[in-house]
Parts: structure tokens; sequence; C-alpha cells
């Protein structure tokens, strides 16, 4: 039966909307969710989210009344868990500008159905990642002094240190990001605009619409735009956790100080990004009735993302190890055996169950198509990549150059609950998202319809997919598409000569 | 209001209509008018016979204007406002300037891209003259739109009123100013 759902993922041609909808019928799907009346269960999710935002409230407030030795930081370990949450966040954040900018340079279209998401997602998550190294320095009204001001002191800050780059790379890759998803929402605003029946709405998103009126001379500058930001973004997000890496990289620190930091954290930052996007794709999609936009084959190829980039982490993991030994270091080599069997062995292999084994599941086909699934191993993602930079950051530390010195890390509940806080901050911000905004780029989304093509003839995609899909597919539910789209595979196999006309289509 | 109105105003809809009418009107040898759609049409620009964007120039100034302060800013601080030795470095050690220097080289150039685009597509615009027509909210829904201005030269009211419907206009409205 599985082999029926087969979707041939080399020529793309497996329909990225399901079913014979019109433009219309993407837009009301879209705004639906923004547009119901009964918010009972979003407010419930909204308080809890707000309660947790509280909780950040107090545990910084503490922490900026009482300064950093509320939390479990000692001597040897003085990075504790405000660096590893800081990493974290950031890592989450790459998937966004992934999806947005990388896989529309490579022409992958079925970017269109969650790049909205993805790159909201990106925004909270460096929200969220800006707090730690704001609060860390422990006395938060000096916090300024990270940015060349001129003071009254005649003080600049170092520009040879790692951790000045990283201001200008987070800061940077922040605004980038924040224009780019305000750039790709511009459309869908004035669609919400013209949709809007209360005053209120229809002033608050013309406001942010700007006026835009769909004129083919407007597109042509925003179309340069958006392929501009899209090229501007790919180095630079490729940049932002090289520089964060450089963190580690440029110290002398044995299990910090490689060179092969810099790609392996990338990697890393993809495989959480798309972790945590499955984790709050797959329930949105369920909760506002957007599985025939964002299909299974939308999950399974960001599965098979998280497949590619958490076996590239594996091989970073074993490489370590390799030139721990191989470069003859007595120092690298201890560093990486008390990794693997000391104090933190626990740790160490929680991360490697969780990032190099759990992925590695989805080489079945089965279960790349199984959201349940999908959903439970992107937790666990989620969970093993939190660990890495838990395991990089202390395993190195714990036990530095001097034995005398050596000491055993544990957070303290003020550690606990920033980070659970910083949770709170992300799922606050996208409540309100959901609420209010898009979740799926409308105007990108038609774009990949058979019918918005200029030379499209009705009729056209018939030939090929024969007459399963009727009228009413709105109303169908996710196994029915799914039956339907098999039924479409196998009219097509019958009529492969049909097929390279097909593939033109959106050429 | 004035007695001239804005223009005359063509209602299409389907992308493969609107694009066949543009190449008409473009051909007819119209000048002041547009094409308005729920989403860019592959192609549209062309069937209207505009040039190229000049966005890329700006972005090209900008980006090479931030990456140039970056330096700059880096050079004066490290060599002249305090010049420390660190590490035994060179006062002005370039290398480890590159970084800051891509990073506002990207944030410069996504500025000029996001500002210039707003700049060249003079947004925001809160009014034209197109909102007037109550139809007109489809746009950015599921219809698709061709205005020609009264200002246009070879602007006549009922020729064109022919050629639209010839076009396969669903719906053909006088715009007011």
């Amino acid at each position: 039966m599985a082999a029926n759902y087969e979707i041939d993922p080399v020529s793309g041609r497996a329909p990225l909307v399901l079913g014979e909808g019109s433009f219309s019928d993407v837009t009301n799907a879209v705004a639906a969710p923004m547009e119901r009346t009964d918010w009972r269960k979003w407010w419930m999710a909204f308080m809890v989210s707000l309660g947790m935002l509280g909780i950040l409230g107090v545990a910084v407030g503490y922490l900026i009344w009482e300064g950093t030795g509320i939390w479990g930081l000692n001597v040897p370990v003085a990075w504790g868990w405000a660096i590893v949450n800081f990493v974290f966040w950031v890592g989450i954040g790459h998937a966004g500008t992934l999806i947005s900018a990388i896989l529309f340079l490579l022409r992958q279209k079925w970017r269109t159905s969650i790049n909205r998401f993805a790159e909201a997602m990106t925004i909270f998550a460096v929200l969220a990642a800006a707090i730690f190294p704001g609060i860390h320095v422990g006395r938060i009204w000096v916090a300024y002094y990270m940015f060349p001001l001129p003071n009254q002191m005649d003080v600049w800050p170092n520009f040879r240190s790692p951790l000045l780059w990283d201001v200008f790379a987070v800061s940077t890759y922040f605004t980038v990001s924040l224009l780019f998803w305000y750039v790709g929402l511009i459309p869908d605003l004035a669609t919400m605009r013209d949709r809007s029946v209360t005053k209120l709405r229809k002033m608050v998103y013309g406001i942010f619409a700007l006026g835009w009126r769909g004129s083919t001379r407007h597109w042509l500058h925003y179309e340069t735009a958006y392929l501009i930001l899209a090229a501007l973004a790919t180095p630079l997000v490729l940049s932002v956790h090289t520089i964060v890496s450089f963190d580690f990289a440029v110290s002398n620190v044995p299990g910090w100080h490689t060179t092969i930091f810099p790609p392996y954290f990338v990697a890393g930052a993809i495989f959480s990004g798309f972790a945590m996007v499955l984790t709050l794709m797959i329930p949105a999609r369920k909760i506002f009735d957007l599985e025939h936009l964002v299909t299974i084959k939308h999950l399974e190829n960001m599965a098979k993302v998280i497949l590619l980039t958490g076996s590239m982490v594996g091989y970073a993991y074993a490489m370590e190890f390799f030139i721990a030994w191989y470069s003859g270091n007595p120092y690298e080599g201890f560093a990486f055996v008390n990794r693997a069997f000391g104090d933190y062995a626990w740790a160490y292999w929680i991360m490697v169950s969780c990032n190099v084994i759990s992925p590695q599941f989805f080489w079945f086909k089965k279960l790349r198509r199984s959201p349940m699934f999908l959903f439970i191993i992107s937790i666990f993602v989620n969970i093993g990549m939190w660990f890495e930079r838990f395991v990089i950051t202390v395993t190195s530390l714990h036990h530095d150059f001097l034995p005398s010195s050596w000491d055993y890390y544990t957070p303290t509940i003020w550690d606990v609950l920033t980070f659970v806080g910083s949770f709170g901050l992300f799922f606050t911000l996208f409540c309100l998202f959901v609420r209010f905004m898009p979740m799926v780029a409308i105007a990108e989304v038609k774009t990949v319809m058979p019918q918005a093509d200029p030379h499209y003839v009705p009729g056209m995609e018939k030939q090929v997919q024969g007459d399963v899909l009727g009228p009413g597919w709105m109303q169908r539910s996710e196994a029915d598409a799914v039956a339907a789209q098999a039924s479409v595979e196998a009219a097509r196999d019958t009529k492969t000569d049909t097929d390279s006309d097909e593939g033109k289509r959106h050429g | 209001m004035a007695d001239k109105p804005f223009g005359l105003m063509a209602e299409f809809d389907t992308a493969q209509a609107v694009y066949h009418a543009c190449e008409k009107v473009r051909d007819e040898g119209f000048t002041r008018w547009d094409s308005y759609t729920p989403f860019p049409v592959h192609g549209l620009d062309k069937a209207m016979g505009l040039p190229r964007s000049r966005l890329p120039w700006i972005v090209l100034v900008m980006g090479l204007s931030g990456a140039g302060l970056g330096m700059l800013l880096q050079w004066w601080v490290s060599a002249v406002a305090q010049p420390l030795i660190i590490s035994g470095k060179p006062l002005f050690s370039w290398q480890a300037f590159v970084p800051v220097t891509f990073e506002l080289g990207v944030l410069f150039g996504a500025f000029g891209a996001v500002f210039g685009m707003f700049g060249l597509n003079r947004l925001p615009q809160y009014y034209h003259s197109v909102f007037n027509s109550e139809r007109f909210s489809r746009v950015t829904d599921d219809k698709f739109f061709i205005a020609i201005e009264a200002s246009d030269p070879k602007y006549d009211e009922k020729k064109l009123k022919k050629l639209f419907k010839g076009l396969g206009a669903t719906h053909i409205e006088v715009v007011e100013d």
C-alpha cells in the first residue's frame, strides 16, 4: 500500500497544492484561522505561554538583582546554560532562512508552503537567543559595551574578538530575517486588508500593507528585491553559525579548538531548525486545516533534510574523535575520552542517541510519511541538539588544564527557569503570529499552482492526472487527499508522454 | 472630482487572459498603464514591455558602502581612537576585521534592497485611484486587472472598451481619479 503513495521527488511533479482548488480557495484556507470566532483553545495556549514568559521575567529580574551567582557556574565552568541556550536558539533560527533563502535560490518550489512559518520561527528563536548574551553579562546596565558606541571613558570594543563578531552577526541576522519576512508579508497583508470586515483590522493591516495594489510595475521591483535578499541571506545564514562556532573554535580549549566547528555547527543548526519546524508545523497544519497546502510531501522533504544534516552531524562527531587521536595531542585526546566516558558520559550518549541514531529511521519512506512519527523524532532531535551544545560547553571546561581546579557543574533552578522562560517568549510570539498573520505565503503558493502559468491551458493537468480530483477537495480529509494523490501518481505513470510538458510548466 | 476620470479598468478572470491582454495593450503603444495581479505572474513584465529593475545597482552601491564603512570603523577604532596591541598583532590587522566587514556589507545591502524597492515603487502609498473601484479589492485574491490612465495620449474610452471586450475582459469600468 505504501508504495502507491509514492511521489517522484526528482521531477517534482507531484502537486504542491492538493486538489483543483482555485486561487480564492487558497486565500480562504489561509485566512480562515485568522477569521475564526472560537478562540478558546488559542487563549488556553496563549495563557500558558504568557505564564512561561512571566517565569522568564522573574528569572531575569532576580538575575539582575542578585547577579550571575544565582546560576550554577563555577570556576572552570564559567560558561554554562546561558551560552548553551543561546547557541540552541540561534541554531533553531537557521532553518527559516535556509528554507526561505537557500531553497528559493535552488528553486525548490515546495518551500512556498512552509517558508512563512519557518521565517516566523527564525525571528522568534533569534529573539529568544538574544536574551542570553544580553543578561549573562551580569551588569546588564552596561550591556551597551558590546556595541561600538562613543562613551565618556573613551573605551572601544576589541574587533579581534569572536564574541564581538557574534554581536554583529546575530544582530545583522535578526534584522535581515525580519526584513525578509516583512517583504514576503506585504502582499498577504494587503490580502488581509481587503478581506477585513472590521474597521480596526482594515486599518492595521492596511498600514502594514503600505498601500500594496499588486501592480506589475511593483511586482517587478518586488521580485528583484526578494531575489537579492535571498542571495544576501544565503551567505549570511552560513556566516552566523560559523561565527557562533568561532566563539569556541578561536579559543585554545581542547575540544573547542578545531577547524571542523564552522561546518559542523552550520549542519547542526539546520538539523535542529528543521526539527523545530516539524515540531510546530505538524500540530499547526492539523489544527488550522492546512493539510492540503502543507502536504505529506512537504513533511517528507523536511525529514530528508533532517536525515542528511543529522548524518553530517554524526560524521562530525566521529571526525572529532579521529582528529583527537590523529593529532597526537594528549590534551585533545583526553578531552574526547572524557567527553564519551567521563563524568558527563550520560549527556554525551543522550546526544548521540538523539542526533545520530534517531534520524536514521528516516531512511524508511513509511516513517518519513507518518506525521506522528515525524513529530516524535523531531522532539528527540530538539533534545539532542540542546545536549550537543551542553556537551561541547561543559565537558571541555569542567576538566581544564589544571587538575586541581577540576569540578562538576550542576545547573540551579534559576538556570532551568530562565530556559523554560525563553520557551515562553517563543511560544507567546508564536501564538500571536498564528492569530494575526497569514501562516502560509498566500501570494507565493498561488504562483506554484498550474493555472498561475500564463501559458496554462485549462484541462492541461487532467491529461496527466486523470479526473480523480473533483471539486470540493477543501472538505476532504487527509486520508482522502493522500489516496487521491496516489491515483494521480498511478494515472501519471500510464501517461509518461505528457510528462515533459508538465515539468516545464513553471519554467 | 475633476471632470476627467483616472482611467479605464478592465477585469480578467485568469492569468492567461491578462497576459495576452497586456501583450496587446503593449503592442497598441500605450504608455500610461499598468496591470494588477494577486501574485507575480511569470513573464508579465515582459508582456507589458517593462525594462529590467534598477534595484541591483542600488544594492551593489549600498552593500559596498556598508562593507567599506565597516572596515573603516574597525581601522579607526583599532588604529586611531584606541591603539592597543592585542596578541602581538599589528594595529590594523585587517584579517580579523573581515567578519564584521562582511556582516555590515550584508546589512546595508539588505537595507538597500528593501528600502530601494520601496523607493522605486513609491511605497507606502495609501491612496491610489485604482482603490476607488469596488471590485478592485479582489486583486489581492483571484482577479486580474488592467488600468489605462486617461492621461495616456492614445486614451479613447470607446475604442478601449471594445479592445478590452475583444480580449476577454469580464468587467470594464471607468474609475474616478
